[in-house]
Parts: C-alpha cells; sequence; structure tokens
C-alpha cells in the first residue's frame, strides 16, 4: 500500500515545481473515463448494429447472384439452384442453414442445377490449391451423364495478370474441360483416374490437362483442386444421385 | 469571413497538405489497390466516408472525451466507421469488395484519419472539422485517382474498364503489378516536388 502512495507523491512533485502553467493537467477522474468509453461504445453499437441490419438483405442477395452467377457458367443449361452438403458419412442432404455458417469439417457442399424443365442438368462444386501466388479457387461443373467436368470458372485467384490469370481467357487451356474424363472407379471409392495437369502438348488421355505454357503452377493447381475436390464429393454423389434428381425445384 | 475561412480549411488537403503528394502518408492503400481507376476511386470514396464521419463524431464529442483515453475513442469511432463502409461496399457490388480485399478494413489503421482526428477534428467544431476532413479525403481521392489511372492505362491499356488503344496494344503488365505502383508513385512524387518548387522561387522572386 505505501509505494503506490509514495510514488504518486514523488510523482506530483514536478507539477507543483512547474508553476502557474500546467503542461500537465491533473488526471481525469476514473467515472468520467469510463462513462465516455461507454458512450462511445454504446454509440458505435448501434451504428454498427444499424448498418448491418441495413445492409443484410442487400449482402445475402448479392452473395446468392453471385454463386448463381458462377455456377450457371459452368453448367450453361442451368436454370436454378439447390445448395446441398455431401456428409462425412456418405449421405447428402439439403442444405437448410445456407449464410456465413461454417461449415462441420469433412463436409462438402455442392450445388445441384436444373434445366428448364426441372431436369437435374448437372452439379457444381467448388475446389482450391495452392498456385503462384495464393490459393486458386475454382468452381468446376460435373454432368452425371457423361461422368467428366464440363467447364471451370475462377472464384478466387491472385495469379500475376497476364501470365497466370490465362487460365480464365486461354481458350485452348479452357478446351480442356468440355469433357474432362472423372469416372469412378468401379467400387465408387475414388477417380478411376487422377485428373492432373501436364505439360504443354502432352496430353494424352482424357483426364489430363494440357497446362498453358509459361503458367504450369496456376495451370496444375486447377488440376489439383479439381482432383481433391473430386475425390472428395463424387465417391459419396454417384450412389446418391436419384435423391438429387427428385429434389428438383418447382 | 467565413467563406474564404472554409475554402482555404477545405483547399489545405487537396493542395498544401495532400495526404499523398506532399506528405505521403496512407501509402499502404495508395500502392496495393490503385491497380484501376476503379479500384482507386472506390477506396478513396471509402476513406472519404471514414474520414468526415469519424471526424465529425470526434468533434462532436471532443469536449466530453479525457485526454487519456482520447485515442482508444478515436479508434474505436473510426472502427466502427470502417465496418459500415465493409457492409455497405459488400451491398454495393461484391466484386468491388473482393477486388479491394483486406484493404477495407484496414482503412481503419490508415494514418491519414487517425492523424485527422487527432490533430484537427478534437479541437474544432463540427462544420470545419468535416470540411478539412473532407479536403483530405478528396486530396487522398485525387493522389490515388492520379496512381490507378496511369497504371492501368499503362498496364491495361484501358481506363475505367474502356479500351483506349484497341487490340493491337501490349500491355505493360509491370505497371499493374506492385513494382509500378513505386514506379508510378515516384514519378508523380517528381512531378509535384517540381511544380512545388516552381511556384516557390516565382513566389520569392515576386516578393524580392
Amino acid at each position: 500500500m505505501s509505494t503506490p502512495e509514495k510514488s504518486s507523491a514523488q510523482k506530483i512533485i514536478p507539477i507543483a515545481v512547474a508553476g502557474g502553467t500546467p503542461s500537465t493537467p491533473p488526471a481525469s477522474p476514473t467515472a468520467a473515463m469510463i462513462r465516455t468509453l461507454g458512450l462511445v461504445s454504446a454509440i458505435c453499437g448501434l451504428i454498427i448494429v444499424g448498418a448491418y441490419q441495413g445492409t443484410y438483405d442487400a449482402v445475402a442477395a448479392n452473395k446468392r447472384i453471385a454463386t448463381e452467377r458462377a455456377v450457371f457458367k459452368v453448367i450453361p443449361a442451368a436454370k436454378s439452384i439447390s445448395e446441398f452438403v455431401a456428409l462425412p458419412g456418405g449421405g447428402i442432404e439439403p442444405r437448410v442453414d445456407a449464410g456465413d455458417t461454417a461449415l462441420a469439417p469433412g463436409v462438402v457442399k455442392f450445388f445441384a442445377a436444373y434445366d428448364a424443365g426441372g431436369k437435374l442438368a448437372g452439379i457444381a462444386a467448388e475446389g482450391g490449391a495452392k498456385g503462384y501466388a495464393d490459393t486458386v479457387r475454382i468452381m468446376f461443373g460435373y454432368s452425371p451423364e457423361c461422368q467428366c467436368v464440363i467447364g471451370i470458372g475462377v472464384v478466387s485467384m491472385r495469379e500475376t495478370p497476364g501470365i497466370g490469370d490465362k487460365i480464365i481467357t486461354d481458350r485452348n487451356f479452357l478446351a480442356n474441360f468440355n469433357a474432362l474424363d472423372t469416372r469412378l472407379k468401379g467400387d465408387l471409392s475414388a477417380l478411376a483416374n487422377e485428373v492432373k495437369a501436364v505439360k504443354n502438348g502432352t496430353k494424352t488421355n482424357p483426364w489430363q490437362i494440357d497446362a498453358i505454357a509459361g503458367a504450369t503452377i496456376t495451370s496444375r493447381a486447377v488440376g489439383k483442386a479439381i482432383n481433391d475436390s473430386a475425390q472428395a464429393l463424387l465417391p459419396r454423389l454417384v450412389p446418391k444421385l436419384e435423391i438429387l434428381q427428385k429434389a428438383q425445384k418447382s | 469571413m467565413s467563406a474564404p475561412a472554409t475554402w482555404d480549411e477545405f483547399m489545405e488537403g487537396i493542395w498544401r497538405q495532400n495526404p499523398v503528394f506532399v506528405m505521403v502518408l496512407g501509402m499502404c492503400p495508395t500502392l496495393a489497390v490503385t491497380v484501376s481507376g476503379v479500384n482507386a476511386l472506390s477506396m478513396g470514396l471509402a476513406t472519404l466516408f471514414v474520414l468526415v464521419c469519424s471526424c465529425g463524431l470526434v468533434s462532436l464529442m471532443r469536449n466530453i472525451v479525457p485526454k487519456e483515453v482520447r485515442i482508444a475513442v478515436y479508434i474505436v469511432i473510426i472502427a466502427t466507421f470502417v465496418t459500415v463502409v465493409d457492409y455497405l461496399i459488400q451491398a454495393i457490388s461484391l466484386a468491388l469488395y473482393d477486388a479491394l480485399g483486406a484493404f477495407i478494413q484496414l482503412i481503419v489503421v490508415n494514418c491519414i484519419i487517425l492523424g485527422r482526428a487527432e490533430a484537427h477534428a478534437s479541437r474544432n467544431p463540427p462544420l470545419p472539422a468535416m470540411i478539412n476532413a473532407l479536403g483530405m479525403s478528396f486530396g487522398f481521392v485525387i493522389g490515388l485517382l492520379a496512381l490507378g489511372t496511369v497504371r492501368e492505362i499503362l498496364g491495361a491499356g484501358t481506363l475505367f474498364g474502356v479500351s483506349l488503344f484497341g487490340a493491337g496494344f501490349q500491355p505493360w503488365v509491370i505497371m499493374v503489378l506492385p513494382p509500378g505502383g513505386f514506379f508510378v508513385l515516384g514519378a508523380w512524387l517528381l512531378v509535384f516536388s517540381w511544380w512545388a518548387r516552381r511556384k516557390a522561387k516565382r513566389g520569392s522572386t515576386q516578393n524580392a
């Protein structure tokens, strides 16, 4: 107890010596500080809640439009989508709490796309793999009929402009995804052939991706993203396809 | 008397204390997001919103904030408006939100804003404080646009997304990469200091 008193007494002395012009004015009372901080926090809290409430609908609508656009791009026949999750145990179910909630570990999110007649047009899922600068996140469309990937789109990437970002403009590269073979093995446990990007000009099989010359790392990231996502999703999805056929949107 | 005073207050940030070209503050967003005119403009407007709103609120509260907790209060106020602008940009355009990335949230540590709150808004009534903040923000917007448009024209051959040179143009890609930011900023600083020096020299010969 005595030590703080002593030190505060010592602190006061220079102020007293400094005389009539207090260069360091006396400390404000603690209660005033707490009151001000409380008031400021309350006002700021109100402003934030107001902004959140005011923009919630617009933000949600924007996110839905962005997702729909991404899905429609990879599955051209699609007219409407529903969101599903594939559970680690093997089942699939509609995702009801679609929003910002994080997925449980092992759960894979995907979209079932339906054409104008309400028939299942394809499946869209996201995948990601490390590219040259950062993770390349892509969305790919899967057609159950040909058991192949029928289109890709980039969700996010920070690849070098003019080099790595050719993956969204290079026609020859995108032609790889007109019918990229993603058949499953006989026992449906994994892909029959691993999807992989190969050096430019050496593609020989329908499950290989002909890389862009000069952007091999980015091309490989696209291949790995599709492969990882398809390996996780398709073995659970393919046996349950009829559920999706029935779950068509009205 | 009041009209020229407020005008001076406004012009202060645009010319004599331009945050980008004279004080060289806020370099982080200045270099990082100015790869295109649209990005630069939206970053500038987001900063403008935060700066003007937080300076107004800081100025309103200037008499009840004890000096020991003033920085904490300023940061809470600034962070609040940054959160608001974050939601607003998400509501306006997700593509823009992705393009600006973490730099929207990082407005909170932009030293221009805390500097204005501490040096000006905390000592002046709301109206002059907000006019000063508006001038500063316009100075910042001009600085960002100066970089963003030059980098977009050189690096992509477009201006606000409109192609300028046709298909034959080979983009100078390095200009939209990080080094390009430094090149263009250096060039603008050179232009500005040459201009300011020439003006000062002319002023001194007139006085003599």
